[in-house]
């Protein structure tokens, strides 16, 4: 940071206003405090400012637990910057900490010398018990030395500001987070005006809870303004983003735009069935508002009607799909092998948390990868897509649509809770630059004697797509084997290997069809960092890092995860070690072992938590000294 | 469903699919299939636009005996796949084809979803009292105490009556039939085709090698007029070879036998309503069972109320017409936009 200028108040206090590249928040309080709310607020008015933002909710998976726990603790945190971001940041600069639960469960990752805004009202000896401390933090000289802390009255001084407004007490606390929000504004020299519109949206029917917000906000501010609290405050330009319209996106709201555009793309409605679950629910939410799109969203009875209604539409010539987290995937795996064997499109969207079992719903992890290649009964391959960021996942969700009607195969779309809920700038796509995507469907019967052939394949081994109303191509569908070509059931012995093989074959196909794997930074070298999904902007940052410092590293982020990118074999020889960072133990890595015969070393963490850029890094240093 | 267009007269083979017919010898199986092969040329709707679903089981394989779409999927899970199917399509008259374990047993979530949503389906239960593809164990319509292979001392599960679940949760077309009541299964299949909504159709169908005879009681000349009711609407409850006993509700609204003449006459007898918006006759006639009570026959109830396929297909013109047909590059632009030059 450098100071650039000193400003005088209109109070005439004066105060020194800082530059910074890159500042790292986190929101923090009680799971009802509002948290994800500030922080999405945060968030839309940096991008809309210009910055480039990448952001990381974190909550706890009880809607409500016991208030002032540290359990209950829901955090937002998000990096807004100057220049290009890939990841939230490491570590924190500034820390908002509702209650003494929060500053305990948060305070390790605030960086030494970082600020503290605290809600002074809540730091009691009765919230210090529920927090489980044995001190008085505030009173303690050696717990927060070192950091720049500001103990403010937030509940009071929200009071104060909505006094006239005529509120309970409860609604009157209730504003509190906006406060902190406004605190922040004024610190962060943001422009309030995105969210001041957006109380006034929120609150339309009860003005006066609108009224009561917008007070908040200014009232922080002004606290800021006119304590003499804050001697500096900062400001972030905006980052030089590539030229276009932006907005911000989640991964969620990316896979739903993506899959409405591909069925425009394709001329074709979507059907899309699904079941509530943490953390596909908002792509359920995205798309049964999108009637009007031909979207037909249906929350079905369970995960296994939710796949097999998805195999229903898509016989009936729907683009049809379905999407859930890890146990459902788990709860889908016959019915996507009854897709399979029928040959049918359709893309089923995994969104993956922390398991097994019910495992960490609410937390990410990437260990659902080697369930998504093998995790059915039988020989069953499929088609596998992983979105790389909030963004990507818009581009993922059509490419995984598209290899599914092309192909007539069910495709994986994986997602992780950290993109799903993560968000970052997104350039708006002009629609006309968008591939069309072709879906045919037969009219006339494919076989010599006048006879509809379900089974004989194109040069691709694809299988026709015939829908039912089609006069004179009847014929039946079914998870038992079939005859290759006409469909009929078969228990040959020979025609089961070759249909086993034909699909198998069909699906490496695809590798024909897709981009080649490219690689960030030099060609041949001592290390390739191997990643897939969520992790992307830690590793790209990481390596970015070590390449600047001169290091022979360089970065090949797969999307692709069956088939691989067809250069995939080649490329990994290019470098003497092949290091894959995942949020599981090792299931890319198993896969780039056993398929090319790769020495890849595996780093693994699995704490539901993203990778920071520095463990990255380390382990990127560690084995280049190995 | 009718297309108003003057179609080529189908007969019985023309919904015969090329593959040879796999069932055990003198299954019931075989009569349920001749029945429908009967039923859909008189409907009056193009081959192309019928699909049969089923799960698993011997039921089961029934699409493959058919000219039509179809798709044999997997168990329990037929009613979920056609839903799918008809939201996808409601142009089509889809059939369910399912048995006592794929629909009762591991599938009962999806069949009571599909009734509480009256999705317009045509289900044929074959209820044969048993697991036949596995050879042999009990389902859950086997009477208690029943020993079969895995139960070599009797079963200890109370049984499940199809028809009292499928009014429990809300049916609108309920009926039951026996395998081999040739005229009587064709009208009520017939009934079914016509119904507007979930259509459930029980079929007590014999399965002579795991469970032969369980259902004589319904099918034997002689002995079924005398434990079962041919309930026809608007008409008293009246059974027995001669005709001579009905059924009356007791002071406390229960259904008692009594025999005509001896100075009740068919005045006095409970009357048939299949259109009776209350299902509570319908689920005391479900609840009849032989061997404590004779048996209806026939259609239990047929109600009109709306579709889910329809209504899901209904939504998105209503929404369509509501907000204009959805525009990408506005949904891209939605919320805060911002531009970097």
């Amino acid at each position: 940071m450098s100071v650039v200028e000193a400003v005088s108040g209109g109070n005439g206090n004066f105060r020194t206003s800082e530059q910074a590249d890159a500042v790292v928040i986190r929101f923090c309080g009680d799971s009802g405090d509002g948290m994800q709310l500030v922080g999405t607020q945060f968030t839309n008015v940096s991008a809309i400012f210009g910055n480039d933002v990448s952001t990381l909710p974190d909550f706890p998976a009880e809607i409500r637990a016991p208030a002032g726990t540290l359990n209950g603790v829901s955090g937002y945190q998000l990096c807004f910057s100057s220049h290009d971001i890939f990841t939230p940041g490491d570590e924190v600069d500034t820390l908002v900490a509702m209650n003494p639960a929060a500053l305990k469960a948060n305070l390790a990752d605030l960086k030494r010398g970082g600020t503290v805004i605290l809600n002074q009202d809540e730091f009691t000896k009765a919230n210090y018990a529920k927090a489980g401390y044995t001190i008085d933090p505030l009173a303690d000289e050696s717990y927060l030395a070192g950091y720049r802390v500001h103990k403010v009255p937030m509940t009071r001084l929200t009071r104060d500001a909505v006094t006239e407004l005529g509120l309970s007490l409860k609604e009157a606390d209730r504003c509190k987070n906006f406060f902190a929000l406004g605190l922040v504004y004024w610190l962060y020299d943001r422009n309030p005006q995105a969210t001041q519109d957006w109380i006034r949206s929120k609150f339309a029917k009860r003005t006066e809870l609108a009224d009561a917000n917008l007070a908040a906000l200014k009232a922080g501010s002004d606290y800021g303004y006119s304590t003499q609290q804050f001697t500096v405050h900062y400001s972030v330009p905006p980052a030089k983003l590539a030229p276009g319209r932006y907005r911000k996106i989640t991964g969620n709201e990316a896979v739903a735009m993506g899959l409405v555009t591909a069925a425009h793309l394709a001329g074709k409605e979507l059907i899309y069935s699904g079941y509530p679950i943490t953390p596909a629910s908002d792509i359920l939410h995205e798309l049964s508002r999108l009637k009007n799109f031909g979207v037909r969203t249906v929350q079905v009875e369970d995960e296994i009607a939710a796949i097999t209604s998805t195999v229903g539409a898509a016989f009936g010539g729907a683009f049809a799909v379905t999407a859930s987290s890890g146990p459902g995937i788990a709860l889908k795996s016959e019915g996507i092998g009854l897709g399979v064997i029928m040959e049918l499109p359709m893309v089923i969207v995994n969104v993956q948390r922390g398991g097994p079992s019910t495992g960490l719903p609410t937390k990410t992890e990437q260990a659902d990868l080697l369930m998504s290649m093998f995790g059915r009964n039988g020989e069953c391959p499929m088609p596998i897509i992983a979105a790389a960021t909030p963004g990507d996942a818009f581009y993922a969700a059509m490419e995984a649509m598209r290899i599914a009607v092309e192909f007539m195969t069910p495709v994986f779309l994986l997602s992780d809770g950290y993109i799903a809920n993560g968000a970052e700038p997104w350039m708006i796509p002009d629609i006309s630059t968008l591939s069309p995507i072709r879906v045919s469907h037969p009219t006339v019967p494919n076989g010599d004697n006048g006879q509809y052939l379900p089974y004989k394949r194109d040069n691709r081994l694809v299988r026709p797509w015939a829908l039912p109303g089609t006069p004179g191509l009847e014929h039946r569908v079914g998870g038992l084997e079939k005859w290759d070509v006409s469909g009929n059931v078969s228990y040959d012995p020979e025609n089961h290997q070759h249909m086993i093989q034909t699909r198998a074959r069909k699906v490496a196909g695809i590798a024909q069809h897709i981009p080649e794997q490219t690689v960030e930074g030099p060609a041949k070298g001592e290390l390739l960092v191997v990643s897939w999904g969520g992790t992307y902007g830690s590793i790209r940052t990481a390596v970015l890092q070590a390449q600047k410092d001169g290091k022979s590293v360089a970065h090949a982020h797969v999307k692709y995860m069956n088939p691989f990118p067809r250069n995939m074999g080649e490329l990994l020889k290019n470098y003497k070690k092949v290091l894959v960072p995942e949020l599981n133990c090792g299931q890319l890595s198993l896969l780039l072992r056993s398929t090319f015969l790769v020495d890849a070393q595996g780093y693994n963490k699995i704490k539901g938590k993203p990778f920071l850029v520095s463990e990255v890094r380390d382990a990127i240093e560690r084995t280049l000294l190995e | 469903m009718s297309t108003g267009v003057e179609l080529p007269q189908l007969t019985p083979k023309d919904f015969a699919s090329d593959q040879e017919v796999r069932w055990c010898p003198r299954c019931g199986d075989y009569s349920i299939l001749a029945q429908m092969k009967k039923v859909l040329p008189t409907l009056n709707i193009p081959r192309e636009n019928i699909v049969f679903v089923s799960g698993i089981g011997c039921s089961s394989r029934f699409p493959y005996y058919m000219a039509t779409y179809g798709m044999h999927t997997i168990h329990g899970r037929a009613p979920a796949v056609a839903t799918g199917l008809k939201i996808a399509r409601p142009d089509l008259q889809v059939w369910v084809i399912t048995g006592d374990g794929d629909s009762l047993s591991i599938g009962g979530n999806h069949f009571m979803h599909m009734i509480r949503r009256n999705v317009n389906l045509k289900v044929v239960l074959f209820n044969n009292q048993i697991y036949g593809l596995t050879k042999g164990q009990y389902s859950p319509t086997s009477p208690k105490g029943q020993k079969t292979k895995s139960t070599p001392y009797g079963s200890l599960d109370a049984p499940l009556t199809p028809l009292s679940v499928a009014i429990g949760a809300g049916a609108s077309f309920v009926a039951r039939s026996v395998d081999v009541d040739i005229q009587h299964l064709c009208m009520v299949l017939e009934r079914a085709a016509h119904h507007h909504g979930t259509a459930l159709v029980e079929v007590y169908q014999d399965c002579n090698v795991f469970n032969n005879g369980a259902f004589e009681f319904a099918s034997k000349k002689g002995t079924k007029e005398e434990n079962c009711i041919y309930l026809e609407h608007g008409k008293p409850l009246i059974f027995g070879v001669n005709r001579d006993k009905g059924i009356r509700l007791n002071n406390l609204g229960q259904p008692e036998v009594v025999e005509l003449g001896k100075g009740v006459s068919e005045d006095d007898l409970l009357f048939h309503d299949e259109y009776a918006d209350d299902p509570s006759l319908a689920f005391l006639l479900a609840n009849m069972r032989h061997p404590i009570s004779p048996e209806p026959m026939g259609v239990l109830r047929a109600v009109e109320r709306p579709t889910y396929d329809e209504a899901v297909n209904q939504q998105v013109a209503d929404v369509t017409n509501k907000f204009g047909a959805g525009n990408l590059n506005d949904l891209f632009n939605s919320g805060d936009t911002w531009d970097v030059t």
